[in-house]
């Protein structure tokens, strides 16, 4: 069995029909695990005994009602679940060794809800720690690889959950997107990322980062199979206050449609004289195709663009400087010197813009400039339906060293997907890509 | 963009409202990384806000409340509380004192 051939569709397709079992899916991720993971560092914790317990309990379900998968959409599905996210009595450390010991005695309500829709949860994946970084070398364990050259980064902060898909040791990876963290580990690993709009899926129980940015996306192989687990884990949750009460859509069955007429627009900011030749030229390609099928491409203008980043490293850390005092030794783990370079970066650049003199200038500043950068988007949703940009400004990097350079993130690398979150719309990251550029 | 240039005792002044120690080559790296963090989100000054309104969060959901009962679902017993934790006594967290005499 090649599971790295699979999609969601194909599994449930043929584990209904018998062609293999829960029991051989789970033996083959963890084939690819104990071949891969030494090199890739993708997991920080494996789940083997209990998957393989929940295996054997679906396969049993599976022989004596084929009508199960009505009922759990996502039957007998591997996942690799980003070490953010709360798993009761599953060792949960964000990344970090602040709470490298934590077994939470409660589950994340997007973990519960997977769970109840038949997902069998491989392992808990690496990542930046706390969510703090683009590239996964802000863990504060071994890095994690690109699976397609292990020189390569793979994209964070969900690092752990791209690689994880992208070499097979899972069908899902799950992630959280405060400032691109989905958007850049699918777009590096060649797959289907998505940061759901704010509010769309529930926070409660993944360990926030910033909590006014804050969501809770997925990566994938395909589009299909991103709308499927979106189907699950949407809606309204009333232990989220910020989540919405608007209506969860099938979204699978909205794809494939007729797109005639549809208008797609280029934010003229975003196609910058650093953008890579070899993206530029994949996403012209597939506006080609997307013409083709009758859509009209107008390009438009985001006129704030140019100061989200600034914006955001106002807005952000000022919510993890907030978000992090909890970790004071006393109740969660280690002493705050065990807070790596980067959490205490972002802590003390939040604490001075949160302080008595500065708040003003900085603080208060910051949210009337997301207010602008809102409007941009909310302006433009009145001339297009769509909206077509780079998810970075190059493929994956070559470096392996956590580099403590500030100056790295006010590149225009960041400062496009940072945009897209201030404003709090949804970006779908589609791997455009894929077959032109050799990583 | 002016150049700005935090000193050690800013620096020590933000640990201090952090909750942070730091080593001394760590307040040396800080004094550099912050400055120039700071001197780069200085260029929002140049936008004109004072019309705008702030944006706190972008729902634009107001008030949500639950009603005021105890929910058993969302609470945990003291036994599932404790049932992970390397540290306890009786029905407690052990920690490290924090007062002490």
């Amino acid at each position: 069995m090649d599971l790295l051939g699979l999609t969601i569709k194909d599994v449930s397709e043929k584990l209904q029909a018998g062609v293999f079992s829960c029991r051989e899916l789970v033996e083959e991720c963890f084939v690819n695990i104990k071949r891969n993971d030494k090199k890739i560092n993708a997991f920080l914790t494996l789940n083997e005994k209990e998957a393989f317990k929940k295996a054997n309990e679906y396969d049993d379900l599976i022989k004596s009602n084929k009508e199960i998968f009505n009922k759990k959409p996502l039957l007998g599905i591997p996942i690799a679940v980003k070490d953010l996210y709360t798993t009761k009595d599953l060792r949960t450390t964000a990344g970090s060794k602040i709470i490298g010991d934590y077994y939470p005695p409660f589950d994340a309500t997007v973990v519960k809800k997977l769970v109840n829709a038949g997902v069998i949860i491989i392992g808990k994946t690496n990542a930046d720690a706390w969510g703090h970084g683009s590239s996964g070398e802000n863990t504060d364990y071994e890095p994690t690889r690109n699976p397609y050259d292990l020189s390569r980064v793979p994209g964070g902060s969900s690092s752990g959950s791209g690689a994880a898909v992208a070499y097979g040791a899972a069908l899902v990876g799950t992630g959280t997107d405060t400032g691109s963290s989905v958007r850049l580990p699918a777009g590096y690993c060649n797959l289907v990322g998505l940061k759901p709009t704010y509010g769309r899926v529930s926070r409660y129980g993944v360990i926030a980062m910033a909590s006014s940015f804050d969501t809770i996306g997925h990566i994938t192989r395909t589009v299909y199979d991103n709308a499927k687990v979106l189907e699950v884990t949407a809606g309204l949750d009333t232990y989220d206050s910020t989540t919405v009460p608007e209506k969860v859509s099938q979204y699978t069955k909205i794809l494939g449609q007729n797109i005639k007429g549809l208008k797609i627009g280029l934010p003229k900011e975003y196609f910058v004289k650093e953008l890579d030749n070899k993206v530029n030229n994949s996403i012209k390609d597939s506006l080609k195709i997307l013409e083709k099928l009758g859509a009209t491409i107008k390009e438009i203008s985001l006129p704030h663009t140019n100061y989200a980043m600034a914006a955001y490293y106002i807005l952000v850390p000022s919510e993890i400087s907030s978000n992090l005092s909890r970790y004071d030794g006393v109740r969660y783990g280690q002493t705050r010197e065990h807070f790596g370079a980067e959490a205490k970066r972002r802590i003390m650049l939040g604490s001075y813009t949160l302080s008595s003199g500065y708040y003003d200038a900085y603080y208060l500043k910051a949210t009337k400039v997301r207010t602008l950068i809102k409007q941009d988007f909310e302006n433009v949703f009145d001339k297009v339906d769509v909206l077509v940009a780079p998810t970075s400004s190059d493929v994956s990097f070559r470096h392996f060293f956590v580099s403590g350079q500030l100056g790295r993130y006010t590149g225009i690398k960041c400062s496009k997907r940072i945009c897209r979150r201030s404003s709090g719309w949804d970006a779908d990251n589609r791997p455009a890509i894929f077959r032109r550029v050799a990583l | 963009m002016t150049k700005k240039n935090l000193t050690k005792e800013d620096i020590l002044h933000i640990a201090k409202l952090s909750n942070l120690k730091l080593a001394d080559e760590e307040i040396e790296m800080f004094k550099k990384q912050l400055s120039s963090v700071i001197e780069y989100i200085d260029k929002l000054q140049e936008i004109d806000t004072e019309k705008v309104e702030p944006s706190s969060q972008i729902t634009e959901l107001t008030d949500v409340l639950r009603e005021d009962r105890l929910d058993d679902k969302r609470t945990l017993t003291s036994g599932q509380a404790l049932a992970n934790t390397k540290s306890k006594e009786e029905q407690f967290f052990k920690v490290k004192a924090i007062l002490i005499d």
